[in-house]
């Protein structure tokens, strides 16, 4: 007898009814997320803490019950600071262990040699960290503050504040350096300052002698730095031996998202103007408990940072999608994703902004005191303007590319 | 004419913070040809060996100017027995065992401190010249760097051990026949040498940030100092310090610290271009 496809449907249909018989066994079968971190290497300061914050969360939503009645389980990889092993573990969580959705990545470039391969495999993305913006992919959900959602908040707040009119940009000479000092320079001229210099560093520069002079030559009335790493952070040590901070003020896109705050003391940090998703110190109901419950886990809450908190918020954020997806299916998860889904995270709210799958969320302006990070004034639900210059997943749903902003 | 005064302040500071990363390394490739790959990681030690005793409470002065030096010290003493007197004459192989020494030191520190950058701030306060705020620090570094160098010339001319030390490094098989040990004397200028850099980390420690890997910062202008000093040690590190220095500084302010870098890196291929044994192959030839 020849199969036509009527038969063949019927015979599928029996053997999926055979195979929903034993279903009530496989109810406890555990969801899988997936986890790529550096937590070891040069970069474990950033993937330690996210880690600790990823199973936290996990922790968190299994001690509730799980996620549609099943348990989570952690896949978790360690790429060791090394960009080549995240292609590996990509394929290895797609492949072998066919996770439901994948968080992690720390640098960009790491974030780039996963994308595509999640991507493909139709493997639900969360790039949890802050970056320099502009990717565009329907695939991939990002919730780290982009440039533009930190500096516009800054600069006004820095140049208000000191009554600032000339800006001297002390920049990491790579893409985020670069991207950040061409937004700091726009919003500078949008408030009607104007910027006398931008200099940029290479990540390994720790002497900044000459530039401490040039700037006294140059006599700007607040400096904005976003500088990056160990070596860096001898500009603001540098700076306060000087005795430059009685003199003129300072600005960070970056000191103290790895919690480099508390690596300055109190004098040479003190002052020294920041805006981030996150401050140990945010006096709100959900970061007392959030910090409440890491300490139970970890013994001590010290090493919580801005990243962590993302990581955590993209763990909750994708929960919530679930749930109100009723399931684990890519396409609806990211249907549910699109709606605009919010959740309460220890940084404030965070909202999914469906045209370009970046987050809405709260910007807090804060100046550094006694290593600590005082807030200021909060800005809520900022917007990610950069990358929604650029991407319209909405209109174009097929974009997979990483757009260069022009400002 | 204030700014000239800060640059001229900032060119010394950079010749003195030149000495100082070269002059352990001097010493041990110098004056001993071990090329020591792990150079940067003893520096990185002493500033670690500073910060440990500062956060204990020791005086940062005590802490910087002995502490650290004995500390590194007694390593190098360790490292010397262990692996380096196995390979005296032995170009590439210690090349290789400094450079894994290198990555051991980097593991052992990551381990005990972590890999987040650590620091203790500057114990100078900074102060006005003319309408120009300067680094107080930066005198102390020249001061350091003068008193070193002053201190070196000070015990190979004029001590017996200095005079025993050189003529081992010459002719070890002639020193050893009037008596002398060269094992004991290869393994002490070892020693003195590590100090030499556990000094060096230790005072620039307050200017930076320190983590395990920020030896490597240093290694490449430690060597290029000393290959471009030449033959005589003390000359030889002086002068090239010198040239380096201002060389760096004066494009520093020109241009940018970038530019700055690299104009000391053409300078030193133009430099063993023109003079390939060093500076003091030529030029000061009788000095030490």
């Amino acid at each position: 007898m020849s199969i036509n496809r009527r038969h063949f449907l019927g015979g599928s249909a029996a053997l999926t009814g055979v195979a929903l018989l034993g279903y009530p066994a496989a109810a406890a079968e555990s969801i899988k997320l997936g986890s790529i971190l550096d937590t070891s290497g040069i970069f474990d300061a950033y993937g330690k803490p996210m880690d600790m914050a990823m199973r936290l969360a996990v922790d968190d939503i299994n001690k509730a019950g799980g996620l549609l009645g099943r348990p989570i389980e952690v896949v978790a990889y360690d790429t060791q600071s090394d960009m080549a092993l995240y292609s590996q573990y990509a394929q290895q969580l797609t492949r072998e262990d066919r996770v439901d959705v994948v968080h992690g990545g720390i640098l960009s470039a790491s974030r780039e040699a996963i994308r595509q391969i999640l991507r493909r495999s139709g493997t639900l993305y969360f790039y949890n960290v802050l970056y320099e913006g502009g990717v565009c992919d329907r695939n991939i959900f990002i919730n780290g503050v982009t440039p533009a959602q930190q500096v516009e908040a800054l600069v006004p707040y820095a140049m208000n504040k000191v009554g600032a009119r000339t800006i001297y940009i002390l920049a990491a000479d790579y893409n985020y350096g670069q991207i950040t000092a061409k937004w700091i320079q726009k919003y500078v001229g949008d408030n009607g300052g104007e910027t006398v210099s931008v200099d940029f560093f290479p990540l390994d520069v720790s002497d900044f002698g000459s530039t401490i002079a040039k700037i006294q030559s140059t006599a700007p009335d607040l400096v904005i730095a976003p500088l990056v790493g160990g070596a860096h952070l001898s500009f603001f040590r540098q700076w306060a031996a000087a005795g430059m901070k009685a003199r003129i003020p300072l600005a960070s896109t970056t000191l103290g998202v790895g919690n480099e705050h508390k690596v300055l003391t109190a004098e040479e940090g003190n002052g020294i103007m920041v805006a981030y998703n996150y401050s140990q110190e945010l006096d709100t109901p959900e970061n007392a408990e959030f910090k409440r419950k890491w300490a139970a886990a970890y013994g001590d809450d010290t090493a919580i940072h801005e990243i962590a908190v993302s990581n955590y918020q993209g763990v909750l954020t994708w929960a919530a999608a679930v749930r109100e997806a009723g399931s684990l299916d890519r396409d609806a998860v990211v249907t549910a994703l699109e709606t605009g889904i919010s959740i309460q995270g220890p940084g404030g709210m965070v909202t999914v902004d469906a045209k370009t799958h970046h987050a809405v969320l709260d910007v807090h302006l804060m100046e550094i005191e006694n290593q600590g990070m005082t807030v200021i004034d909060t800005l809520p639900q900022r917007q990610p303007i950069d990358t929604q210059a650029v991407c319209d997943l909405e209109v174009n749903p097929d974009d997979n590319q990483q757009y260069e902003i022009e400002i | 004419m204030d700014l000239v005064l800060v640059i001229v302040v900032e060119v010394l500071y950079a010749i003195g913070a030149l000495v100082l990363i070269s002059a352990g390394l001097a010493v041990i490739f110098g004056m001993m040809r071990v090329i020591n790959l792990a150079h940067g990681e003893f520096m990185m030690l002493g500033g670690y060996a500073t910060i440990t005793a500062v956060d204990l409470g020791v005086n940062v002065f005590l802490a910087m100017l002995v502490l650290a030096p004995a500390v590194v010290g007694v390593l190098g003493l360790a490292v010397e027995r262990l692996v380096i007197r196995h390979l005296y004459g032995r170009l590439i192989d210690t090349m290789l065992a400094t450079w894994g020494l290198s990555l051991l030191f980097i593991g052992i520190v990551t381990m005990l401190f972590g890999n987040t950058t650590t620091g203790i701030s500057t114990p100078i306060p900074g102060f006005a010249l003319g309408d120009y705020q300067v680094n107080g620090y930066n005198f102390f570094i020249v001061l350091v760097a003068a008193v070193l160098l002053l201190l070196m010339l000070a015990v190979l001319r004029s001590t017996r051990s200095g005079l025993i030390a050189r003529g081992t490094m010459q002719h070890s098989d002639m020193a050893a026949s009037l008596g002398y040990n060269p094992d004991r004397i290869y393994m002490l200028t070892f020693a003195c040498g590590s100090a030499l850099s556990g000094l060096a980390g230790a005072v620039l420690a307050p200017l930076v940030g320190l983590v395990p890997t920020s030896g490597g910062a240093y290694i490449a202008k430690a060597f290029i100092t000393v290959i471009a000093g030449g033959p005589a040690l003390i000359a030889g590190l002086a002068s090239s310090a010198g040239v380096f220095g201002l060389i760096n500084q004066i494009f520093s302010f020109a241009v940018s610290p970038v530019v700055g870098e690299v104009a000391l890196l053409v300078a030193a291929v133009i430099l063993l271009r023109l003079l390939p044994r060093g500076i003091t192959d030529r030029l000061f030839r009788e000095s030490l």
